[in-house]
């Protein structure tokens, strides 16, 4: 059985591998190319520790093939902060303890990017229907509501003064 | 161990040329969200998997000359919802596409992937059959085309034989004063799968009478049904209480479902009632917002 | 949002405890950088997977490793009888004393599977394929037994016999061990009631559901030292237990802590680790393993399902005369279930005279129960306060005010036998009662609930060690993973007593050959338990910086004071002099060398924890579904040392319990074999079925900690329960006994209701 060689971008830099058919592209990012942000929690696309954006899109990892990555854009989790700048949403999941176990949270940090890329001002009912995917067994989800809308006024405020 | 191998054909008849050959051992890909979670349990063992996202026209939607709609079959939920002019004349079949899993399974997620799983709780099904979508098959015979709810024959079974696959969706051109709904039941408020779905496909006349009603429930049979009776039950009404209360009926009687994890039998049949009442008059007040 | 009400008078002025700083792991955490238990690859690693039973009891006629074995790629191949027999050896290293016998056989069976997914056999392959399509080359022979999982079921006579030494009154029984409390005369006191409350519960197992699949990387090498890298609430168990069950002296053995993503008691068990040494041992490699989602499900330990009888006696106007409480526990397949401390927990808020509370731990052919948050506790308090409830209704009291009329105080003897001391009990059902949540106006189809609960919290064995840097920076060392934000506790603790600004210490998580023995992050012991080590160890390292500075001005030690960061004195021509610090650190290496100082100690006068929960609902009366509209958490948290870790263990806890209450549950077929192994049917709460949960944080500071410290990780999951069948009860009129509310459930007690 011969192994598929797929070229792609992460994180904004070209990435190659070799990766057997069957296998995820969960397991591509955490196995071949070491970026172990995205975490594997149930395997069969229920609780989104896995996410990532392809092609701007959010989708779990585990239910794509790493085959399928060929030619896409991939964002993970180890690309979100800039340069050693934390991204807000980052800085506001901090500031307001949105995290405790933290297994979750690349996931769902991952997930609160998509949502502000494609809705800079959501409702409280919004944010959650949008995060639903994302399964948080620690904090009962009050702080990573709270984080992901503070984030978004304050990328507001940055997008209207600039 | 197992050979596994993975292509992505850019043209149809590649597509159909590897599905013959490799028989029995190939499994289509569209989305994924269902045949990975299959090939992780084990229930799938694929020997070549064919993806069929790079053949032309598989991913996008376009409206035909007449009104009506043409939807590639791996174009994903999320791609759909975005698609102003389809949300707006088909607001039930993109809302039940986009209840499927969470927002990252409907970034993957499609129609073609979803009908021919052929799970008899499939979100989009129920308001596919109730737009009278029809699918657009292709295989060694050449192409013809099925109305949706003749795909799926039983659970996990569909009536595609060796090499086909589906390519296209097509929707209707709409009358004025149309409009569908597509709800469901589950537990929790995302997540599930359906206990019950329910859609529902009305026009009316310019006096708000009910003139073509289309009802189909999910996971209450082996298959989606597409329920003439309750169809019937609201066609020359105004959604009175009495057309509801026929409409429930019906809906009710033409229950098949069985007892598992998700549900009972006696559960899923008051549940079918309630939805496809609460599915019509939405239905009916989307159309009536459309001139 | 959050009220925090502090006690007055004896509150000491404190600069960082309150506070509110970014944790110092967090930024690993939001990066991905964080390494948790999956993460690490070592070089030349194999991947372990396990062989699991399909039967739900059977016994083990024969097993034939030799296909499997001559794979291509195995290296490494291991059944129960790898195994050393531990007999009935008892070993205290997770969260109290287990029977290593029992922990051995969970890791593998023996002769007999005693549940679907019970394991029994491994290998060790190049790679998870091959690793798998070994196992599918292993032939089992079972000689398939007859199974019973529900309690009820398993009591009853004639019931399948799962373990054939285990008699009770001299019969063959699957109960392992009946426990009583109580005190005074019942029937006399039940006949000097007014009114009687009964009713009869059930709840069925439903598992922890941690996020982070158990994990474990087990490195042997050729001399027999091992190293563990694994995510677990307690390295130091991992090592004993591991060590043990495997066969292996525990010196060996050296566990690196990885971050450990969630575990709400299901971690402090080991079920990987002794199968990766043992496997590694004879492959002479490092051995990987991970669990798979559907592999937690079937063979980690939910918590037990019940089976409960509640009777209450009380006068006219709320007082409580007397209460019998009956609970019947799964242990699963080996005993053991938290049913004693469901018992001693149950009646503890309420100032009770006379009371029978009996427990039954009875085997079960599921998996092994395992520690969940408060354990026992939540179970208990779901029948108890639902009785509680009927009883405000019967006696047309307010369920709050029935509470306070008979609130545990000072001075109350528990029902388990300890006084209650410096309690803030009644102090949060005040506050919860004036909240201004429960002014909301409730209506049509909606209800609100009330329920309170008490766990006792821990202390135990802490070692911390600090060491400080010539910058002045401190190094705090402990064994406590951190599972929900202690690293920035004790790093907030250190700096308090230090007086220095928190940005100035370093927390770790220590292995076990650099610190000193640690029990578990657990029973809400850590800010508590380990807090009380890294206090003692800095005011140990102020001594040391006290006696440099005292030897660097010639000075009697006895006469320098340690204020603001610094030490203090005046010398003999009383002017004041200080040293900081950074200016004691800096010049360590001339005055004696670095310092640093370790404590090991077993904290005791643990103040325990006490909730106060309401809930208001929304139900669909045509389909039973349930809509939270409103939580409100109420607890007693002693001193809030980072208020918002306090509030994150109080919204925690309390959706877990409203998980438990409408939805999560173990599915059994008829066969035994687990039909909800996957979050797809296993359903926990997602963030759009819930509001924000309202905490309100009481501090009524514990004297025997320097800081005032009570547990608060556990006690708020033992409300929701009850407050959840409260609230349905109120909203639908139908009194709901058994769980999860599912909306079936709902609709159909609805629909018998009006019939």
């Amino acid at each position: 059985m011969s192994k598929k060689h797929v070229t792609t971008t992460v994180n904004g830099d070209p990435a190659e591998f070799l990766t057997d058919p069957a296998t995820s592209l969960l397991n591509a990012l955490r196995d071949e190319l070491g970026l172990t942000g995205a975490k594997e929690g149930c395997g069969t696309g229920d609780c989104g520790a896995c996410s990532v954006i392809v092609d701007g899109r959010l989708v779990c990892s585990c239910l794509m093939l790493a085959a399928e990555a060929e030619g896409k854009r991939i964002e993970t989790i180890e690309g979100m902060a800039q340069s050693g700048v934390l991204h807000p949403l980052q800085q506001k999941f901090l500031e307001h303890a949105a995290l405790q176990c933290g297994f979750c949270t690349p996931g769902i940090l991952v997930a609160a990017k998509a949502l502000l890329d494609a809705n800079p001002d959501p409702t409280e009912t919004e944010t959650r229907y949008w995060l639903a995917g994302n399964l948080c067994r620690c904090t009962g989800y009050d702080k990573i509501i709270h984080a992901v809308m503070d984030a978004a006024a304050d990328m507001r405020q940055v997008r209207r003064a600039s | 161990m197992a050979q596994r191998d993975y292509i992505a054909p850019t043209s149809v008849e590649a597509a159909i040329g590897a599905l013959t050959s490799a028989g029995a051992g190939a499994r289509v890909l569209s989305g994924g969200t269902d045949l990975l979670v299959q090939m992780r349990s084990g229930r799938a063992k694929p020997g070549l998997i064919v993806d069929l996202k790079a053949v032309p026209g598989a991913i996008g939607v376009r409206q035909a000359a007449d009104g009506g709609f043409v939807i590639g079959a791996a174009t994903s939920g999320a791609v759909l919802g975005e698609h102003a002019a389809l949300v707006k004349a088909w607001p039930g079949v993109v809302e039940a596409v986009n209840l499927i899993g969470s927002t990252q399974v409907q970034g993957r997620a499609s129609l073609a992937g979803n009908l021919c799983n052929a799970s008899p709780a499939a979100d989009s099904v129920p308001a596919m059959v109730a737009a009278r979508a029809i699918a657009v098959v292709v295989g060694p015979s050449g192409q013809r085309e099925v109305p949706v709810e003749q795909i799926p024959v039983g659970p996990g079974k569909t009536s595609l034989g060796p090499g086909e696959f589906v390519t296209e969706f097509k929707l209707p051109a709409r009358p004025a004063r149309s409009a569908d709904a597509y709800l469901r039941f589950i537990p929790r408020t995302e997540m599930d799968i359906a206990v019950v779905g329910a859609g529902v496909n009305l026009t009316l006349d310019a006096s708000g009478v009910v003139t073509s009603a289309h009802v189909s429930l999910g996971a209450v049979a082996p298959t989606v049904l597409l329920v003439a009776e309750a169809g019937q039950a609201l066609v020359g009404s105004k959604l009175d209480e009495a057309a509801l209360a026929k409409l429930d009926a019906a809906a009710r009687a033409a229950c098949r479902p069985i007892s598992d994890k998700r549900g009972t039998v006696e559960y899923r049949t008051q549940i079918a009632g309630v939805l496809a009442r609460r599915a019509a008059l939405i239905a009916y007040s989307r159309a009536g917002e459309r001139a | 949002m959050t009220d925090t009400l502090d006690r007055p008078a004896t509150t000491p002025e404190l600069k960082v405890v309150g506070t509110r700083p970014i944790r110092p792991d967090g930024v690993d955490k939001v990066t991905g950088r964080a390494q948790y238990g999956a993460d690490l690859a070592m070089a030349g690693q194999l991947h372990g997977s396990i062989l699991r039973s399909p039967h739900a009891h059977a016994r083990i006629v024969s097993i034939d490793t030799k296909k499997a074995r001559a794979l291509p790629g195995v290296k490494a191949v291991v059944t129960g009888a790898d195994f050393p027999d531990l007999g009935d050896v008892m070993h205290d290293g997770g969260e109290g004393v287990n029977n290593l016998g029992y922990v051995s056989n969970n890791v593998m069976a023996k002769s007999k599977v005693l549940y679907d997914g019970h394991a029994l056999a491994a290998v060790a392959a190049l790679s998870p394929a091959i690793a798998e399509a070994a196992l599918d080359l292993i032939e089992v022979k079972y000689e398939v037994l007859p199974h019973v999982i529900n309690v009820d079921a398993a009591m009853a006579p004639g019931a399948p016999q799962i373990h054939e030494d285990m008699t009770y009154e001299g019969q063959p029984s699957n109960i392992a061990k009946r426990y009583q409390f109580g005190r005074g005369d019942l029937d006399v006191a039940f006949a000097s009631a007014d009114v009687i409350v009964e009713g009869e519960y059930t709840t069925e197992p439903v598992h922890q559901g941690y996020i982070e699949p158990h994990a474990c990387v087990c490195s042997v090498g050729a001399d027999g030292r091992a190293d563990i890298w694994a995510s677990s609430q307690g390295a130091f168990m991992v090592r004993s237990m591991s060590a043990l069950v495997a066969g292996m002296p525990v010196s060996n053995v050296r566990v690196t802590p990885a971050e450990i993503g969630g575990g709400f008691g299901g971690k402090t068990v080991v079920y990987l680790e002794p199968v990766a040494l043992l496997l590694s041992k004879m492959a002479g490699a490092p051995v990987k393993m991970v669990m798979s989602r559907e592999e937690v499900f079937r063979a980690t330990g939910p918590t037990s399902g019940s089976s409960m009888k509640v009777r209450l006696g009380a006068k006219f106007d709320g007082t409580l005369v007397a209460a019998d409480v009956d609970m019947k526990f799964q242990a699963g397949a080996f005993p053991g279930s938290p049913v004693s401390a469901a018992c001693m927990t149950v009646l503890s808020c309420y100032d009770l005279p006379t009371m029978r509370v009996v427990g039954w731990d009875v085997v079960t052919n599921s998996p092994k129960v395992a520690a969940y948050r408060a354990p026992g506790a939540p179970i208990g308090a779901f029948a108890v306060e639902s009785a509680m409830d009927d009883l405000a209704l019967k006696l047309g009291l307010d369920p709050i005010a029935l509470r306070e009329k008979n609130a545990a105080r000072d001075g109350t003897v528990a029902a388990y036998g300890a006084t209650l001391q410096n309690i803030g009990y009644v102090e949060t059902l005040e506050a919860v009662r004036d909240h201004p949540n429960l002014q909301a106006k409730l209506g049509p189809n909606q209800g609100r609930g009330v329920a309170v609960g008490f766990w006792f919290n821990f202390g135990g064995e802490s070692s911390a060690s600090i060491h400080l840097g010539d910058d002045g920076s401190a190094t705090v060392a402990t064994a406590s993973p951190d599972i929900g934000g202690s690293r920035a506790s004790m790093a907030m603790m250190a700096a308090e007593t230090l007086g220095v600004s928190v940005d100035k210490i370093r927390p770790i998580v220590a292995d076990t050959a650099s610190i000193g023995h640690s029990m578990v992050t657990g029973g809400s012991r850590t800010t508590f338990a380990t807090g009380m080590a890294v206090i003692q160890a800095t005011e140990k390292a102020i001594e040391e910086l006290k006696r440099r500075a005292a030897m660097t001005w010639d000075v009697p030690a006895e006469t320098v004071e340690w204020k603001a960061g610094a030490a203090h004195c005046l010398d003999v021509k009383g002017e004041a002099k200080s040293l900081t610090l950074d200016q004691l650190a800096a010049a360590a290496g001339k005055t004696g060398g670095s310092i640093g100082a370790e404590v090991t100690l077993t904290a005791q006068g643990a103040g325990p924890g006490f909730a106060v929960h309401v809930c208001d609902v929304e139900v669909d009366p045509e389909t039973g579904a349930v809509t939270v509209l409103r939580y409100t958490a109420g607890q007693d948290v002693g001193r809030a040392i980072h208020p918002a870790y306090v509030e994150g263990q109080i919204q925690g806890g309390a959706v877990q319990g409203i998980g438990w209450a409408l939805n999560e549950e173990y599915v059994f077929d008829s066969k035994g074999k687990m039909e909800n192994a996957g979050f797809l049917d296993y359903r926990v709460p997602v963030a759009s079925d819930l509001p924000m949960i309202d905490t309100v944080m009481v501090e009524v500071p514990n004297p025997k900690h320097p800081f005032g410290v009570k547990g608060v990780g556990e006690v708020p999951i033992v409300p929701p329960l009850a407050a959840l069948a409260n609230a349905v009860r109120a909203a639908t009129g139908v009194r709901i006994n058994a769980l999860p509310l599912s909306p079936p459930r709902i609709r159909a007690a609805v629909d018998a209701a009006k019939a």
